[in-house]
């Protein structure tokens, strides 16, 4: 009898115990790793302690993980051109098709911690999804015959969300062209001209401001008969300060300095007189685009707003690809990449990604046909924007409104890498080398060094219909 | 366009309301509703194909219409605007929903998929000037289902159909049915 009460008691203790962890864990700890039900995908193991961005407060249904989707991701659908979105599923027509598969919501193809099922572009179906509604092409289309299933978004040709740069009509109109365009050029970035543009402008239509130019140069200047060029402010900080002279060299070197960006634009905040550090918030007051960008993709993403939460930034020592060990404990904001006061955008193309990742295809870099490009660019040898860094194709110089800016989501052209062709390839290329060259997985590690080893028909077959 | 569309709908369908009086507990008919919709669907269209596209591809040609009218920076077709409007509904309401749908359609998602859906077009094929409308079951729900014959207004609906290189049909003319609007309301 005694032992009976024992075991209750002890029973009913434990189970109290266990209702007050899990309860802590679920409500009040900060760290909820004991709840993951299985490892996130590539895209989302980031975040994946964030469980609020996505589950609300956890008693939500399917339409509160659909608007987390959403909230994140609508953008770039809408951007990409989908050609499955939701609405066109929502049409009762379909009904026996949203038995089959229910294309209303993102989870039915993209289910979350099932790490080990979980195939490219974090889809977690098995590879017939396309058989469901367009059976018929492989009898109708006499090009498509005797294709398996399997080969439908496998192969460089369709897309299930973005096929801007794959569609028929755009097949054939980029079809031809040698590989590698003689002229072939990257955009310049507007941020450069206006620079330029600064430079060029004579002291007096500077407003408001005569120190811009030393009496020595302007001296000078008058003796010279040369017309004179903005020389650089002289920087202003509080007078507790103690500032190296190198730190001022670099900033008087940099586009802040020739900008004239002086110390205050970015150690001011609206509340703190002097901010030691500047954070993400001081860039994106002039950089916004290029901040939140960089809060769209795997280095920024822990920083993003949409999160709804404050995590720590990313550090390489998170991260699942192969990283250098000595820089784990780096942590990824603007600064990381951009050194302060240098604001070096060339170090930060090649240099501060060199420094983290040691894959295979970052290591192959340099030595590659596109590192030579660089490196002949920096020579002098050709052209601005022949030469060919980890930014030009991750960090695609994108027009926003009239201007051209780093698209700092290192992701975004990635997700499937067809994406680059518009984006980065066709700046040089012909679109049939660069579906080619992109769908060829070891010519990818060895960072294009060499021709691709297979050849995609899709731009064939669109000019072939069209002949007959 | 598209919000100018679900607004006259809207002063449409408030109407119609306001016209059955003394029968607010029946409510309006379905076929009233759909009527209702698509004479508004057909003039906003009707408008755009003349007033907007006709005007400014051919007689002022100023600009083309194309179907990749991003990359070409060129006007949507009549028929993609349409599309467009039909899915903004979708994301917005379940309380209707519209298609545009042909027995010759260019992208063969676009032909009839349920019974009612092929028996609708055929229907209007058979009979000139008349509309149809009968009920389906489709995923539980039973829907009423109308089908409005769909003619090309203009000489640049049935020359783009049929010098398309995917269209199954090449000898439609102005005045032609060349396929069907189809308006669901659940009951």
């Amino acid at each position: 009898m005694a032992v009976k009460k024992l075991a209750w008691s002890s029973w009913i203790a434990m189970t109290i115990a266990a209702a007050a962890y899990l309860g802590y864990v679920m409500f009040a700890s900060a760290d909820k790793s004991f709840l993951l039900i299985g490892d996130a995908t590539h895209g989302h193991y980031q975040i994946e302690l964030a469980c609020s961005t996505c589950h609300g407060d956890g008693f939500g249904g399917q339409e509160v993980i659909q608007n987390a989707c959403t909230n994140c991701h609508a953008e770039e659908l809408e951007m990409a051109n989908d050609s499955h979105p939701a609405a066109k599923f929502t049409d009762p027509r379909n009904a026996n098709r949203l038995e089959k598969l229910d294309a209303r919501y993102c989870v039915t193809c993209h289910v979350e911690h099932q790490l080990e099922r979980t195939g490219e572009m974090g889809v977690t179906l098995p590879g017939d999804f396309c058989y469901e509604c367009h059976q018929d092409i492989g009898e109708k289309r006499e090009t498509h015959k005797g294709m398996g299933f399997e080969t439908c978004a496998s192969a460089g040709c369709h897309n299930y969300h973005d096929n801007k740069a794959l569609y028929e009509d755009f097949l054939v109109k980029h079809a031809g062209g040698e590989w590698l365009k003689p002229e072939g050029r990257l955009p310049l970035l507007s941020g450069q001209a206006k620079l330029d543009a600064l430079a060029a402008l004579a002291p007096a239509q500077v407003d408001g401001d005569e120190n811009l130019l030393s009496e020595a140069a302007q001296l000078a200047a008058n003796l010279s008969g040369v017309a004179p060029t903005i020389a650089p402010p002289a920087p202003v900080f509080p007078e507790s300060l103690q500032v190296e002279g190198q730190l001022i060299a670099d900033w008087h070197g940099s586009a802040h300095g020739e900008g004239q960006v002086n110390c205050e634009g970015c150690h001011q905040g609206t509340e703190a007189p002097w901010i030691e550090k500047p954070s993400i918030e001081q860039c994106a007051s002039c950089h916004n685009e290029q901040a939140t960008s960089f809060t769209e993709g795997r280095h920024g993403m822990r920083l993003s707003k949409k999160l709804g939460q404050e995590l720590t930034p990313m550090q390489p020592a998170m991260a699942r690809q192969p990283m250098h060990p000595e820089a784990g404990h780096l942590e990824l904001t603007c600064n990381s990449c951009h050194a302060p006061h240098k604001f070096d955008i060339k170090q930060a193309a090649v240099e501060s990604c060199l420094g983290c990742h040691a894959d295979e295809h970052s290591l192959a870099y340099q030595g590659s046909p596109h590192h030579d490009a660089f490196l002949s660019e920096q020579q002098g040898l050709t052209g601005a924007g022949s030469g060919v860094t980890c930014a030009s194709c991750h960090m695609p110089r994108t027009e926003f409104g009239d201007q051209v800016i780093v698209n700092h989501n290192q992701n975004d052209n990635l997700r499937p890498n067809e994406k680059m062709l518009r984006s980065v390839c066709l700046d040089c290329h012909s679109l049939s080398f660069s579906i080619d060259a992109l769908a060829d997985p070891q010519l990818i590690k060895t960072n294009f060094n060499g021709q691709p080893s297979a050849h995609i028909e899709s731009i064939d077959m669109a000019v072939g219909r069209l002949e007959k | 366009m598209t919000t100018k569309l679900i607004a006259t709908t809207a002063v449409a369908s408030t109407l119609l309301l306001a016209g059955c009086g003394g029968e607010e507990s029946a409510g309006i008919s379905p076929q009233k509703f759909t009527d209702a919709l698509h004479l508004v669907m057909d003039s906003d269209r009707a408008v755009y194909t003349k007033k907007v596209v006709g005007r400014l591809t051919k007689q002022e040609k100023v600009i083309k219409a194309s179907e990749h009218f991003m990359d070409d920076k060129a006007l949507p077709l009549p028929a993609q605007m349409f599309r467009f409007g039909s899915e903004r509904v979708a994301t917005k309401t379940n309380e209707f929903s519209y298609s545009l749908q042909s027995l010759w359609p260019i992208n063969s998602q676009n032909a009839p998929v349920t019974e009612m859906e092929k028996k609708g077009l055929q229907f209007i094929m058979d009979n000139p000037g008349q509309n149809f409308y009968g009920e389906e079951e489709l995923g539980g729900v039973t829907y009423f289902t109308a089908v409005y014959p769909d003619v090309a207004v203009a000489p640049v609906c049935a020359s783009c159909h049929n010098e398309h290189k995917d269209s199954p049909r090449t000898d439609f003319k102005v005045g032609d049915v060349m396929g069907g609007v189809v308006i669901r309301v659940p009951i």
